[in-house]
């Protein structure tokens, strides 16, 4: 009796420790701890780069205040720093790129998600998606070789003759320009909002098409008016990856944009960028000041980033919400 | 599958051991870019002979500055001089002097592309200033065409190139500038990037000469060893006798031998527009930074082995490679300069 009773009390503990095991090996509670561990390196790293990137930039922060945003003068000689043709140079490019590349690539993925037949749509597909994984330097390369000539001895001055009214295509072009940068950011971004949008209008159900369809609308009324609404938050996602791209872009832009900077309204006028100086002047920057000043503009291109970020959310959020009562 | 791991795993520790001895009594250099292909052949060399490790990381002058003063590698290297004041960061920090050696000379031509015009320019010290102040803003200005009688020079607007990436390069030039033009000094300075009056930006020399090859009516600056490499047009610059110079490795040379009766106990000099007819005006030492003190033994006696050699067989190397050796003037001040090293 007494034995059974030891042994029904030592047997006791054991169907909880098997739970436990057996909850273990189901993989619950690891999966939780491994997936939250993730989760948590990334803000790590965030918190990180802005603890780095201000503590790293406490003497032009001091010298010179919020000032910095609006400063027009770049001059490591008398030590005087203003990141403002740099935030300018990045948003211009970026914006251009932005112009140029989401018609091309809405107009991509419409036409592989709903329209080629899948042969056509899944090879299409794959060499967009080589063209992704391109080295930033190659598409430099393109830039000098290929869209620099051409915005030189053609498109600058056919712009010039037909909107040079525009101040925006106004002055001479020495070929690199706002307008080169952004044509090259254009085609480096375009694969990213291809290959996501086709991913986001092919998740679109079924029975949406047909339900237009059914109503009578034509195919493109059901694609243009039911399923790209219908994928529209998505498909902004794709647009606001390309554009993190296109800010952040260091390589093919300093081949291209000019290196000067100015802020100029003209998008023929070279220009910079924050990601381009801090690659061009980080090495041989002398004294602290200068170094500081440059890993202040890696914090500024941070704010830009994380600003742009934020209002897309916003839209984000606004258009989601739309397609909701609607 | 598993054997392919144990095997990946060894060669992973394999590889972690080589670099653990490699470590061993290895002399780490970083710095300037500039003079990678020749340190790289020597290291390379006097590594062979003398069986020793060093290694050295092309990172950029400034790098290189920073590096040696954090102490993270045993010497720097650099295009440009320390300045008075990183000299004494790097005396608080580590307290004990720094020292400059020159190793060789670079220069540094006008390089343009005008289309219609084959002859070989002649740029006066006023012209070059004033063509990057955009003071002269077209090719066919009195400036230039008086100091090029007989060439046929456009009336277009001239498009000016420089270096957008900071460079020793650029400290050449724009010391060259400050010293030839007042108004340079003042409005620009010197420095390895400055605020450019005007013009676009290159990045590395080829940047710049791929833009001027590019550009009709550019013109634009690069190392002399670059332009020699891909054998490009550039321009003769008036020295400061009034002669028309070309760029070669015998006028970089003249110029150091012109600066050497002067040449401080530091070296730290720039030897940018110096005396002398034959001299090139626009070159300038390069030097590795070299602690004072090193408290490790083998590693001092072998950065003061490599110092002798480099000053004697070293130089042999230096022409081809198309780098300026140094003149006898300064190997001899040099070699009397390594017995400071403790």
């Amino acid at each position: 009796m007494t034995t059974a009773a030891t042994a029904e009390m030592g047997a006791g503990p054991k169907p909880a420790s098997r739970s436990f095991f057996a909850r273990l090996l189901q993989g619950d509670q690891v999966a939780h701890a491994i997936t939250f561990v993730a989760a948590a390196t990334i803000l790590l790293i965030t918190t990180m780069l802005v603890v780095v990137l201000w503590n790293n930039s406490a003497l032009p922060r001091a010298k010179f205040g919020l000032s910095f945003f609006i400063g027009r003068v770049w001059d490591p000689v008398s030590g005087q720093f203003g990141a403002l043709p740099f935030v300018y140079g990045t948003l211009v490019t970026t914006a251009v790129s932005l112009v140029l590349g989401v018609p091309l690539g809405l107009g991509a993925a419409i036409f592989l998600a709903e329209l080629a037949p899948p042969k056509i749509s899944d090879s299409l597909t794959f060499v967009i998606e080589l063209l992704a994984a391109v080295p930033s330097v190659i598409y430099g390369l393109l830039g000098i070789f290929l869209v620099v000539p051409f915005v030189r001895t053609t498109l600058a001055p056919a712009l010039k003759h037909t909107l040079g009214f525009l101040p925006l295509f106004q002055g001479p072009c020495y070929g690199v320009s706002f307008l080169a940068a952004g044509l090259v950011l254009a085609i480096m971004i375009v694969p990213f909002i291809v290959s996501v949008s086709r991913e986001v209008l092919l998740a679109v159900p079924t029975d949406q098409r047909e339900a237009a369809l059914s109503l009578g609308s034509t195919r493109w009324e059901s694609t243009w008016k039911v399923v790209v609404p219908f994928a529209l938050p998505g498909v902004l996602g794709s647009v606001f990856l390309a554009m993190a791209r296109a800010l952040g872009e260091t390589m093919a832009v300093t081949m291209v944009v000019g290196n000067v900077p100015d802020i100029k309204a003209s998008l023929l006028a070279p220009g910079y960028s924050i990601a381009a100086v801090i690659a061009n002047e980080f090495t041989e920057a002398t004294g602290d000041l200068y170094l500081q000043a440059l890993i202040e503009l890696g914090l500024v291109l941070f704010l830009v980033t994380f600003i742009l970020n934020g209002l897309a959310r916003l839209l984000i959020l606004v258009t989601s919400q739309r397609g909701g009562t609607t | 599958m598993k054997k392919i791991l144990t095997g990946l795993l060894v060669l992973g520790m394999v590889f972690v051991f080589a670099i653990a001895i490699a470590a061993q009594g290895q002399l780490t250099g970083a710095g300037a870019t500039f003079p990678y292909p020749i340190y790289s052949k020597w290291f390379d060399v006097y590594s062979k002979m003398k069986n020793v490790q060093i290694n050295y990381q092309s990172v950029g002058s400034g790098a290189g500055i920073r590096q040696v003063t954090a102490g993270t590698v045993d010497f720097g290297a650099s295009d440009g001089p320390m300045t008075d004041e990183q000299i004494a960061t790097f005396e608080k920090g580590r307290g004990t002097a720094i020292y400059h050696f020159p190793t060789v000379l670079g220069a540094v031509v006008p390089t343009y592309n005008i289309p219609g015009v084959n002859a070989s320019l002649k740029f006066t010290q006023k012209a070059i200033a004033d063509i990057y102040l955009g003071k002269i803003t077209k090719w066919n200005d009195g400036e230039i065409s008086k100091a090029n009688p007989g060439v046929n020079l456009p009336g277009d607007d001239i498009v000016v190139v420089h270096r957008s990436d900071g460079s020793g390069t650029t400290y050449i030039f724009t010391d060259f500038l400050s010293k030839v033009s007042e108004e340079w000094k003042s409005k620009v300075g010197k420095n390895t990037s400055v605020n450019w009056p005007v013009g676009l930006g290159g990045k590395g020399n080829e940047g710049v000469s791929g833009l001027v090859q590019q550009t009709p009516d550019a013109i634009g600056y690069v190392e002399l060893i670059y332009a020699l490499q891909t054998k490009q047009p550039f321009g003769d610059v008036q020295n400061s006798s009034g002669a028309f110079v070309r760029a070669s490795l015998e006028t970089t040379t003249a110029a150091a031998a012109a600066a050497a009766k002067d040449m401080p106990a530091d070296f730290r000099v720039s030897i940018t527009n110096p005396s002398g007819k034959t001299a090139y005006p626009i070159c300038s030492f390069t030097w590795l930074l070299i602690p004072g003190k090193i408290a490790d033994a083998g590693k001092r006696e072998t950065l003061k082995g490599f110092l002798r050699w480099m000053l004697a067989e070293g130089q042999k190397d230096t022409e081809a490679l198309y780098y300026a050796p140094l003149p006898k003037q300064v190997v001899e001040q040099e070699l009397k300069a390594i017995s400071k090293i403790q």
